[in-house]
């Protein structure tokens, strides 16, 4: 057993690459044969991944999800930035130029509405649960754009510790929830060409929920959805600590 | 060269983070602003390059498509390292917020899907692909 268990530690990326492709090929055999075709395998594998970090976080009392268990340490690496980062630039390998180039002022207009209305969201809802200061106000706005942004506004601001915790829990929630709905919305709200994914990419945000839920929905539309949500927590930065904390000032006069 | 493939995209990534670190940097941010929107436009560019100069070899497709089609794995594995408990757990505030926010965005791009043209459909775009190459008679 100590032998089994140094030997997937030490290979921890191999471990993450089996286990990955063991959920993967679960989750494709449920959708087959138990869904018939209804919710797609790569939805199931993502809600799969996302009660087994619950579940590790019960376990362990971690942040990190399955990644706080030592023989799942890959999972880390694996699902990290780094390699996150490099498989999302290598599906723009597939990205039609034309396509790209008839959606690019419609997906502006979609990154520039997608960091507004989820703050204003935000701002509104913190106002209704009680926070009255400016900084609290804008750095839960902040979390409602993305779970970078929340932090990064409230580091900026310097907002309290429960507060920039809230924002992130926030955005992360937002994360998830975007994965989990989109493949369920995505017929009612015309989600099948490239330029309704940019928009949506513009729009929702959260590279890990734009990038899920579309693989979840279909993943020829993941590199027209990434080529604008990944501006979007950039822009969220840019502007929230700024022109949205000094109108959210002025609006609540602390 | 399969290698080249792969470096190719590194190279691409890596130019795209430090690129977005700096304009980061230069708009007075803590975050890495559109690093790897930069990334892929250089890599669309790197493609149109190699591919009117006939230098886009297979081997050298397979090193990037092959990252590319992990990508659903990968997603998966970040998935299973969020901090869903505490996502959970944090109260009314944080699941209305979350619920409310997403609600409104999912109204707004069926609204814009909407507004002007149609866009084709990846099937359509695929079906007009094919279409095409049957047509022009020499098949890839």
């Amino acid at each position: 057993m100590e032998i089994l268990k140094h030997g997937l530690a030490a290979n921890s990326l191999l471990t993450a690459f089996a286990i990955v492709g063991l959920v993967m090929w679960l989750s494709n055999a449920i959708s087959k044969h138990v869904l018939f075709g209804r919710v797609h395998g790569s939805a199931i594998a993502i809600v799969l991944g996302l009660a087994a970090a619950f579940a590790a976080g019960l376990w362990t009392g971690g942040e990190k999800g399955v990644v706080d268990i030592p023989i799942l340490s890959g999972i880390g690496l694996m699902g990290g930035a780094m390699l996150r980062d490099f498989a999302i630039v290598a599906t723009a390998f597939e990205v039609d130029v034309a396509q790209a180039r008839k959606a690019g002022a419609v997906g502006a207009l979609a990154l520039g509405l997608g960091t507004l209305l989820p703050f204003i969201v935000g701002s509104l809802l913190a106002v209704a649960f009680g926070y009255t200061d400016a900084i609290s106000i804008t750095t839960i706005g902040a979390g409602a754009i993305t779970y970078i942004v929340g932090p990064v506004t409230g580091a900026a601001l310097g907002a309290s510790s429960a507060v920039i915790a809230l924002s992130i829990a926030t955005g992360v929630f937002k994360a998830v929830l975007v994965m989990v709905g989109t493949p369920i919305v995505a017929k009612a709200i015309g989600l099948d060409n490239p330029r309704s994914a940019m928009v949506f990419g513009g729009l929702m945000g959260t590279v890990s929920g734009v990038s899920g839920g579309l693989a979840a929905t279909d993943r020829r539309l993941v590199p027209y959805g990434a080529l604008t949500a990944t501006f979007h927590t950039g822009l969220g930065c840019l502007v929230a600590p700024s022109i949205l904390y000094l109108a959210v000032r002025a609006i609540a006069g602390v | 060269m399969m290698i080249s493939g792969v470096a190719m995209l590194a190279l691409c990534t890596l130019l795209g983070s430090v690129v977005g670190d700096l304009l980061g940097v230069a708009l007075g941010v803590k975050a890495n602003v559109g690093g790897v929107g930069i990334a892929m436009i250089l890599l669309i560019a790197t493609r149109l390059w190699l591919s009117r100069r006939g230098l886009l070899t297979l081997p050298l497709k397979l090193g990037v498509e092959f990252w590319g089609a992990l990508y659903i794995p990968i997603v998966v594995a970040m998935a299973a390292q969020q901090n869903v408990l505490v996502a959970a757990r944090s109260g009314p505030l944080v699941l209305i917020a979350g619920i409310a926010t997403v609600l409104v965005c999912f109204a707004t791009v069926a609204l814009m899907s909407r507004i002007g043209q149609r866009g084709e459909t990846m099937d359509e775009i695929e079906a007009r692909a094919r279409g095409e190459l049957a047509a022009s008679g020499n098949p890839v």
